[in-house]
């Protein structure tokens, strides 16, 4: 998971230089983004996506819970079902494209959740440091010493298992990281110039953590962000196959694969198609973040 | 260094003492707090229930009875399932050689393959093989591990006949290639992830190694630039690896749980959903504090045995 790239996410140096506009620095950013042939990849993947599950299901001439017994377990191409239908005869394309939609969803929100709180907490520790950093850090530090699935999972035993709940678990386990990122970025330009500038010039505590510190350090964490949805999406997944997420009959692409695990030998492309769906959401969002990370980092020759 | 051990271990006991914290307050975020078991027995009136909280000192202050729920951890009375009344310490180590057996396993294949190829990226960056395994390591990243295990399940035990499509051996038999033999799946499925992290790591640790001084003393020197890659590069990118370990392992832990679902493992995963689906609280929390401190401990060890490897944290 996206842990492991935690620490190719520190950006020492990615405070914008004094001399270059934000134009420019925008306009180099955006080269240098769409030389990376992986993250224009993955922004186009990500935008067939996104389409396919708004119109998709307006392509296809089956409803995702229409239920046809004779066609049962269709394997792809047959009888005009491009992907094939599941046990019940439902139209496997049509559910992947409403699954979608809910597994898109789920990740975009508790990415923005995530990314809200983990900033919110990095910039006040990063701002105070002292006492107040330290404890909020330690507490971070203490809630990822449990792994990610073991919390999610006791979590969603919790709770009523709707929409909402499932983004709000997702994002509880997921805005640790961004916290980290944020105050070690925060930490570093407090003690820069214009900070010191900003607080002889009277700016209040709050005006300086949001509006001048946050403003430099908004490349880290719109890294960190889209890394966050890819993670988010994962994590639907897993909890949904476990049977702790999405609840049947609304689709998800996580829940999609525990219904298919036990018609694993007889109707494979039942576990195929979604897993497949899964990893190309996940593996867009993971290349644009890396493209991302490369085009805002002011330093060229990152790993 | 006595002074940095020290210091590690009192972060580690502060550490500690906050995931026990949490810990707790999951605790009592379960549906019934610790009085669910009860709760569920039928003809329990809400009288029985407020004696039953007395009894266990339920109705004393949270601080206190965190303290006092706290120091049962410490001397090794984790309570008791729901299920089958037995020491819930006692049904988790009961469980662990299973999960070790496999994260072990896994973590051997991570480390072998995935350093080999973050040197062999490093040494020839931008190559071919570079791309290819920077390009594979993310979308290895990116498959969901217990996806990837229904495919290995349904290539190498359905369709071919190689590979038992679960459980850790067959029953009556048991010999040590059994074991193996049912080994190798899961073993995989997990190492996948694994492999992509190590390789990623050892990459950027070796490139990190690569662009010291040292390094160009060396060439200049005029050592073999495969002296200077090994005996030199190698040796020092190799210490943040120590760390790795202990900051990767709830990544393996997690990843254990969703392997072992899938290929029906007996270990620490399959108990946690079994005891969840069962609403066996003290289980499934017995489980969350044993990872976590699981965790934490590895973290310790891994960070001590960095200090006595490398000299400029010993010093300091």
């Amino acid at each position: 998971m996206s842990e492991a790239l935690e620490s190719d996410l520190s950006f020492p140096d990615a405070v914008p230089l004094a001399a270059a506009s934000d134009d420019v620095q925008r306009n180099r950013a955006w080269v240098r983004f769409r030389r990376h042939r992986l993250a224009m990849f993955g922004t186009a993947a990500i935008l067939l996506l996104v389409l396919a599950t708004i119109i998709g299901p307006w392509l296809i001439p089956f409803d995702q819970l229409h239920i046809d017994i004779r066609n049962r377990f269709a394997p792809p191409l047959v009888a005009g079902h491009i992907f094939g239908t599941d046990q019940l005869g439902r139209d496997l394309a049509a559910r992947l494209f409403t699954a979608g939609r809910l597994s898109l969803t789920i990740g975009f929100s508790a990415m923005v959740i995530s990314a809200s709180f983990g900033t919110l907490i990095g910039v006040v520790a990063g701002y105070y440091g002292g006492l107040i950093g330290a404890a909020l850090m330690r507490f971070v530090d203490a809630i990822l010493c449990f792994p990610t699935i073991f919390l999610l999972l006791v979590l969603a035993a919790f709770i009523v298992p709707n929409v909402a709940m499932i983004t709000l678990i997702i994002a509880a386990t997921a805005w640790m990281e961004v916290a980290r990122i944020v105050a070690s970025q925060i930490a570093t330009l407090r003690e820069r110039d214009f900070t010191l500038a900003a607080e002889m010039l009277g700016a209040s505590g709050s005006y300086i953590m949001f509006n001048e510190l946050l403003r430099n350090a908004v490349g880290p964490i719109v890294v960190a962000a889209t890394l966050n949805v890819a993670r988010a999406i994962l994590l639907e997944a897993y909890v949904s196959f476990l049977g702790y997420g999405v609840q049947p009959p609304a689709a998800s692409w996580g829940n999609m694969l525990n219904d298919a695990q036990q018609y694993l030998g007889s109707a494979p492309w039942l576990a195929i198609f979604p897993g497949l769906a899964i990893t190309l959401a996940v593996a867009s969002f993971n290349f644009v973040g890396d493209g991302l990370r490369d085009a805002l980092d002011a330093r060229m020759d990152i790993g | 260094m006595a002074h940095y051990l020290v210091n590690r271990i009192a972060q580690s006991v502060v550490l500690l003492l906050l995931v026990s914290a949490i810990g707790f307050v999951v605790l009592h975020l379960a549906p019934g707090g610790p009085l669910a078991q009860f709760a569920l027995i039928p003809g329990m009136s809400q009288a029985d229930i407020a004696r039953i909280a007395a009894q266990m000192g339920l109705d004393r202050p949270l601080p206190i009875q965190y303290w006092e729920w706290f120091s049962r951890l410490l001397t090794g009375d984790w309570g008791h399932s729901y299920r089958d009344s037995q020491p819930v310490l006692a049904i988790i180590t009961s469980h662990l050689p299973a999960t070790l057996e496999l994260m072990v396993s896994a973590l051997l294949i991570a480390v072998v393959l995935g350093m080999w190829v973050g040197v062999m990226g490093a040494v020839r960056r931008y190559s071919v093989f570079d791309t290819l395994a920077t390009v594979g390591a993310m979308i290895a990243l990116s498959i969901p591990t217990f996806w990837f295990g229904l495919i290995v399940i349904y290539i190498f035990s359905l369709k071919l006949p190689w590979l038992p499509a679960g459980s850790r051996y067959t029953p009556g038999n048991g010999s040590f290639l059994d074991y193996a033999h049912h080994l190798i799946g899961p073993a995989l499925v997990l190492a996948l992830v694994e492999v992509a992290i190590w390789s990623r790591y050892m990459r950027a640790s070796m490139l990190d190694a690569i662009s010291q001084d040292y390094i160009r003393t060396a060439r200049a020197k005029g050592l073999p630039s495969r002296v200077v890659l090994v005996q030199h590069a190698l040796r020092n990118a190799l210490l943040p690896m120590i760390t790795l370990a202990g900051l990767e392992l709830p990544t393996l832990l997690g990843g254990a749980l969703v392997t072992e679902t899938v290929f029906t493992w007996p270990g620490m995963g399959r108990l946690f959903l079994d005891s969840l689906s069962y609403r066996d609280y003290p289980v499934v929390m017995g489980l969350l504090m044993f990872s976590a401190v699981m965790v934490l401990f590895a973290n310790l060890l891994a960070d001590i045995c960095c200090a006595l490897a490398d000299p400029r944290i010993r010093l300091t």
